[in-house]
Parts: structure tokens; sequence; C-alpha cells
């Protein structure tokens, strides 16, 4: 009689469960998972190459494309960096913009993790209930920044520009019209800060709808209780950050234990798990959303009763206003060098981290005085998990794979960077 | 002369039964996407209407755009792949998904054979579908389309066992394996149905026929996040068109199965009742076979759109340790009430 050897399976890179370009080697025995071996790379596009060839402000742009799905913090830790290698600090109000976007990125991510890995595991609608208030963050997205994902939007120093005063509203068209076009425009008569308001008081409402169709779901929970537990040991050894690390019980959060941005000014909790399996992280990242719109809202508190710069005048990092470089020679003269050879930067390294809704992204900067980074690494939360990805899925079926890739909320722009 | 028209006559009536019913299963598509669109708040398809004019009519014309983009597209024959057998697949599963509407009784008079042995033809036309899928995963040449295959095998043969017992139950009540039959001993009005009586082999039934047909929560055999498509990953254009025609079938099928077996049929739920059993509404006839057989389609869409997909051990598991042991007892439940008479059962 033959031997019965295990098989191998490809599962991607053009699969899809595989979160982009994932390509994941299986070795099978019949439905079990015996080895899995994840092959990257294939989304490479050398960005810390990229950030070391050209002046600190032109990367900024590119930390959007690494997480592609919480743009906004990655800019952020690159921002941070810059800032402590320069010393500079940006102005309150700035600060509290970034952490209130912070926040929205979050809710971004966590309403596409978790329409995500619903779908992964067969749940439809979950999918196109988050994708419904998605919507709504990529709108503020452009409404302050004009891109809807990559949105370039902190700069060091500051943020680009104040929150806009009016929030652009949908116009009469043949799919939108009569009492569909008044609900859609409901919350944007005001200001943007009015639209943030009506979106996070009304987001836990939201909140609940997935929870009602997943939380005390039988299936949902046969799926994903019990399944790739990691111990809390194992979880610090492996690297784990965000949610991977607190769902397995350990409460570790960047904003908690190292503030930055506002967040010392912020009244949350950090939610934890008890067991470290999916649901758990399930749990954890659903929580995290009604934490998130709780920060928002405070946000939102402060920045309409205080007003103040957004940027600092600093023009030897700052580029001076327009009006400013119109009749003032010296704002020309610094317009004029940032934009053709930037800033340089005291020579010396620096990490800076913050807690980018996957887990802690970093930013290590080597500067030697040039005006470009001497190195750039970015620590990315993605890899650490997705190394685990073999320990994590062995012994497990084959229909528990997507619920791994799912539960680990890969984004391939940032594991291969 | 006269066994011609003889045989002309029952071709027209298998046509009259095939036509409508992949006009059906075409519309049933566009009802799907539809009724899964509301559930998810969005549209669905709503623009293809008559061609060149700006009639929209909801779109109601999507299927057919669907059917003939699917004909016109290429059947890709997958290298190494065997020719007769990659061929065969889709008639083999579509061929039984039809033929098994021969016996169904649309109403009292409209039914193609009337057969003794109905219920027995059922079960084994449903059965061979199963071969269909088998031979489509193994002619692929392709590993996803294998596992889906052998998925699919071990979860048909599995649940045909809870749904066989819950036909035992509605046989020992009915005491007859004729469909028309198992209608008129329900008769009366909606409390002397066999739902109330065989309640758990009601719910067992259904459960069973949606994993018979491989639909979600259930549909471990082409569950697109794991193996892609499953069975039918390497099929395109007509033959792909095909499987899905035996699918819906399938599905239309184990909506019109559970009121016949469980529901009474084209019976009226208010038969015999005071009031509205003297007006039209206490008539029975196709239009209520129909409106019940509806429910249960709209049911499919329903749990498709709410559940998360099964993993194929937990599949596994409900069938044999769950559904399996309960049909079992209430078979024996039924026939102790059938025989102590405390409960008067088929009249």
């Amino acid at each position: 009689m033959a031997d019965i050897n295990n098989y191998t399976l490809n599962f991607g890179p053009q699969h899809p469960a595989a979160h982009g370009v994932l390509r994941l080697v299986l070795e099978m025995d019949g439905e079990t998972v015996v080895r899995a071996d994840p092959h990257i790379g294939l989304l490479h596009r050398a960005t810390e190459k990229l950030a070391e060839s050209k002046p600190f402000n032109q990367s900024i742009g590119y930390m959007d494309r690494l997480d592609y799905v919480s743009m906004m913090c990655n800019e952020h830790a690159y921002v941070r960096a810059i800032e402590q290698l320069l010393g500079i600090e940006p102005p309150v109000r700035a600060r509290y913009i970034r952490t209130m976007f912070d926040e929205i990125t979050r809710i971004g991510n966590h309403l596409m993790w978790v329409g995500a890995n619903g779908l992964d595991l067969g749940a439809m609608t979950a999918f196109l209930y988050a994708f419904r208030e998605r919507e709504t963050v990529m709108d503020l997205y452009e409404a302050v920044s004009g891109a809807r994902m990559h949105a370039t939007y902190y700069r060091p120093g500051g943020v680009y520009r104040d929150l806009p005063d009016r929030m652009p509203q949908y116009k009469e068209s043949p799919w939108t019209k009569g009492k569909d076009l008044e609900r859609k425009n409901e919350w944007r008569e005001g200001s943007l800060l009015d639209f943030v308001e009506a979106f996070a008081s009304d987001f836990d409402k939201k909140v609940d709808d997935y929870e009602t169709l997943l939380t005390d779901n039988r299936i949902w929970k046969q799926r994903t209780v019990n399944i790739g537990v990691v111990s809390p040991e194992r979880a610090l050894q492996l690297g784990f950050t965000g949610p991977m690390l607190r769902a397995s019980g350990i409460a570790w959060d960047l904003r908690k234990k190292q503030p930055y941005a506002m967040y010392h000014e912020m009244d949350f909790d950090i939610p934890v798990g008890a067991n470290g399996d999916c649901y758990d992280r399930y749990l954890v990242r659903i929580e995290e959303l009604r934490q998130s719109a709780k920060i928002v809202l405070q946000c939102v508190k402060w920045l309409r009763e205080n007003q103040g710069p957004v940027m600092l005048r600093n023009f030897k990092v700052i580029p001076p206003t327009r009006e400013e470089m119109k009749d003032d020679m010296e704002a020309l003269i610094h317009h004029f060098k940032l934009f053709t050879e930037g800033y340089c930067v005291p020579p010396g390294e620096t990490y800076a981290a913050v807690e980018a809704p996957k887990g802690e992204f970093g930013c290590y900067l080597v500067s030697d005085g040039a005006n470009k980074p001497f190195r750039a690494h970015f620590r990315a939360p993605g890899f650490a998990h997705l190394s685990s990805m073999d320990e994590m899925l062995r012994g497990h079926m084959l229909a528990d794979v997507p619920a791994m890739i799912g539960t680990q909320d890969i984004v391939f722009g940032e594991v291969d960077r | 002369m006269e066994a011609l028209l003889e045989l002309l006559w029952i071709v027209a009536k298998i046509l009259a039964i095939t036509i409508p019913l992949i006009v059906m299963v075409a519309f049933y598509t566009y009802f799907e996407r539809r009724v899964i669109g509301f559930m998810q708040v969005r549209m669905g398809p709503n623009r293809v209407g008559l061609p060149f004019l700006k009639f929209h009519l909801w779109g109601l014309a999507q299927p057919f755009a669907d059917v003939f983009k699917l004909l016109l597209k290429e059947v890709v024959l997958p290298e190494n792949a065997n020719r007769t057998l990659f061929f065969m697949a889709p008639i083999l599963t579509l061929a039984p998904a039809f033929a098994a509407w021969a016996v169904i009784p649309f109403s009292d008079t409209l039914v193609l054979s009337d057969i003794d042995a109905g219920m027995l033809y059922i079960l084994a036309m449903t059965s061979l579908g199963v071969y269909g899928i088998i031979i489509a995963g193994w002619a692929s040449n392709s590993k996803y389309a294998f596992l889906g295959a052998l998925r699919s095998a071990a979860q048909i043969v599995s649940y045909e066992i809870p749904m066989g017992f819950a036909i035992v139950g509605v046989l020992v009540v009915a005491g007859t394996l004729n469909l028309s039959e198992i209608v008129e001993a329900q008769q009366g009005n909606v409390f002397d149905w066999f739902w109330l009586p065989l309640f758990p082999l009601f719910i067992v039934y259904w459960i069973s026929g949606v994993a018979e047909t491989n639909r979600a929560p259930f549909d471990v055999a082409e569950g697109e996040s794991e193996i892609v498509a499953g069975f039918h990953v390497e099929y395109s254009g007509a033959a792909f068109a095909v499987f899905f025609l035996a699918e819906y079938a399938n599905m239309i099928l184990i909506s019109s199965l559970v009121p016949l077996l469980f529901l009474g049929g084209w019976l009226s739920p208010f038969a015999g009742v005071p009031v509205l059993g003297e007006t039209f509404l206490g008539q029975g006839g196709i239009h209520w076979f129909l409106l019940k057989a509806a429910f249960f389609m709209f049911s499919f869409l329903w749990l498709r759109a709410t559940f998360p997909r099964y993993r194929y051990d937990q599949i596994m598991r409900l069938g044999w340790k769950v559904l399996v042991p309960i049909a079992l007892a209430w078979v024996l439940v039924a026939a102790g009430l059938k025989l102590s008479g405390l409960v008067v059962l088929g009249s």
C-alpha cells in the first residue's frame, strides 16, 4: 500500500482570505495544519531606504502607505521621532487634534478588522455594517486633509492646518435625493467638530449592532473561543503588542504606560482579555472601539473650548504661511530653503512609538546632521504577530487559518514595508 | 399514435415544470441579492432593466444579464484535468436536482407522477447530487476543489441520516410514502399539520435540508475564505452556471419539501376555522403551497445574511451528536403517540 503523505497547500498570495499578499505555505494532514510557513515580501517597497534618500518631510506620505488601514498613527510615530530629534514640541491644540485623529484612525482600523474578520468566518453582514461607519471615518480624513486615505496630515511641529469650520455636504443627485439626502447631510450642517461629535456619540449604538450579530452568536463563538490561544508569557516572548497582547491578559498600552500627545489628559480604560484566544481578541477590539469614541468626545470638548495655533512658528523647520511669504523677504527665503533642501536635524538617534491600532508602531531614526535620515527603521506590530503564525496555527484546522489571519489583523503594507 | 400523444403530453408536463423552475432560479438569484442587500444596508442590483431604454425596473433584468454573461464566457479546462469527468460533473449535479421535481405535488391535482414511493425517490435523487460534486472536485485537478469535494461528500452523507429519520417520523404518522397522501393526511387547519406533533423533526429536517444544499452556514464545501470556491473553483462560464442552477434548484426543492412534509403542502391554514375558513382563505390550492415554499426560500437567504460559517468538524458534530439523536428519539415518540392513540395523527 502506498504511503499516505502530508500534502502542501498554497494559501495565497491570490486568495480571498489572505488579506493582501500573504503567501502561506501550509503542510496539511487532511484538514489539520501541521506546519504553516508565511512567506512575506511580495509588497516590499523599500520604504526605509526611500526615507533615507529624501528630506524628512517628504517621507510623511510614505508612512500612510505602510499600514494603509491606520494611516495617521503611522505618521504620528514618524513625526514624533523627528520632533524628538529636533527637540521641538507641537502646540497643545495640535496635540489634541492628533489624539483625536489617532482615535478616529483606531475606529477606522477596528471597523475594518471587525468586518474583515467576520467575513473570513463567513459572517457577511457585519462587514457591510462596519463599512457603513468606516465611510464616515474616511469622510473625516477627507475633510481635514483632502485625501480619503493617505492623508499626510501630521507634520513635525503640529498638523498641516486647523480643523475646517464647515463639513462638506452631499449634493442632490439621481442616487441621493429627498429624504435620503437629508439623512446623509443631517450631521453635516455644522463644523467638522459637530460632525465628529454626532458620529462619536452615536457610535456606541452602531457597535451594539455588530455585537448583536456576532458576540453571542453560537457559531461565532464556536469558531473563535479557544482558537489560537496564546499564553501571556508566550505573547511577551513573541513580541506581541496592542490588542494581541492585551487579549492574552497583559495590560500594556503605550497610551497609558508612555503617554504621548494628550493621552495623559484623557479618561479611558484599556480592555484586557482572559484566555488569549480569538474570541478575547475580538472582545478587546470591540471594547477599544467604544473607548476610542469616548476619547474622541473628550477631545472634541476641549477643541471646542480652546483655540490656538496648530503649528509651531519656527521657520527653520516649519514653512511660513503663504501671506507672510508674499511680503516678507525672510519668509520667502525660509520657504525656498524648506521646499528645496528641507531642514537639517541635529545628529543623534531616537525611537518614537505610538499605540497604533494593531500594536506598537515605532520609528527609529538616526541622523548624522544632514537633511535626510541616515537610517530609518520602522517597527511594525504586524511583523511580530505574523511570525507567530506557525505556532498559533499548528494543530488547528484549515478553516481556522482565515480566523487566525483575521485575528492577527495583518496588513501587508507594514509587514513588508 | 396514441402512445406518441401520451409521450408528448408527458414532455409538455415536464416542460411545464422545468421551465418555470429555471425562471424561478434566475429570479431567486436576483431576489437573493436584493434581500441580502437590504439586510446589509445596501441596494443590491437595481440598474439592469430594458435595454436601450431608461427603465431600470428595479434591476429585474439582472438575472438575464448574468445568464448571458456566463453563457458567453469561455469554459476553461484546467491542465491535466480529466476532460470527460470534468464536463460530466455539472450535468450529474443538475440532472437529479431537476428530476426530483417529478413527484412534487403542487396541489391536489397538479403532479407529474403520483407514485407511491415518492419520498424514497426524492431521497434517492437528492443523494445522487453529491456524485457530481465529488467528480467535479476530483476531475478539476486542484487541491482546493478536491478538499471541497471531500468535505461536501462527508457532509451530505452525514446529513442524509437525520434527514432520513425525520422522514421516517413523517412516514410513521402518515402511513405512506406518497407525497400527495402525506399532505392529505394533514387535512385540517394549521394545528392539524405535522409540524406540531413532529416539531423536533421539522427543525431537524430544515437544518439538514440547509446542510444538504451546501448553503450558509453549512457552506464549507465552497467556503470562499478557506478553499476559495471549493469543488467548482475551476469551473467557469456555462459549466459554472449549471452548478449554480443545480444549487438553486435544490434550494427551491428543499423549500418545497418542508411545507409538503410538515406544513400541509397546498392546504389552507384556515380550513375549518369558523368565519375565516368560509371565505376564500379557507380554500386550499397551489397558492398556499407557493407561499409556504417562498417563506423557506426567504429563510435560506436570511440564514446566509445572519450566520458565520461552521467549521467542518463542527458540522459533523452537529449532525451526528445533536441532530441524529434528536431525530431518532422523536421517531420513537411519534411511533408511541401513534400507537397509543393518545393523539390522533393523520386522518
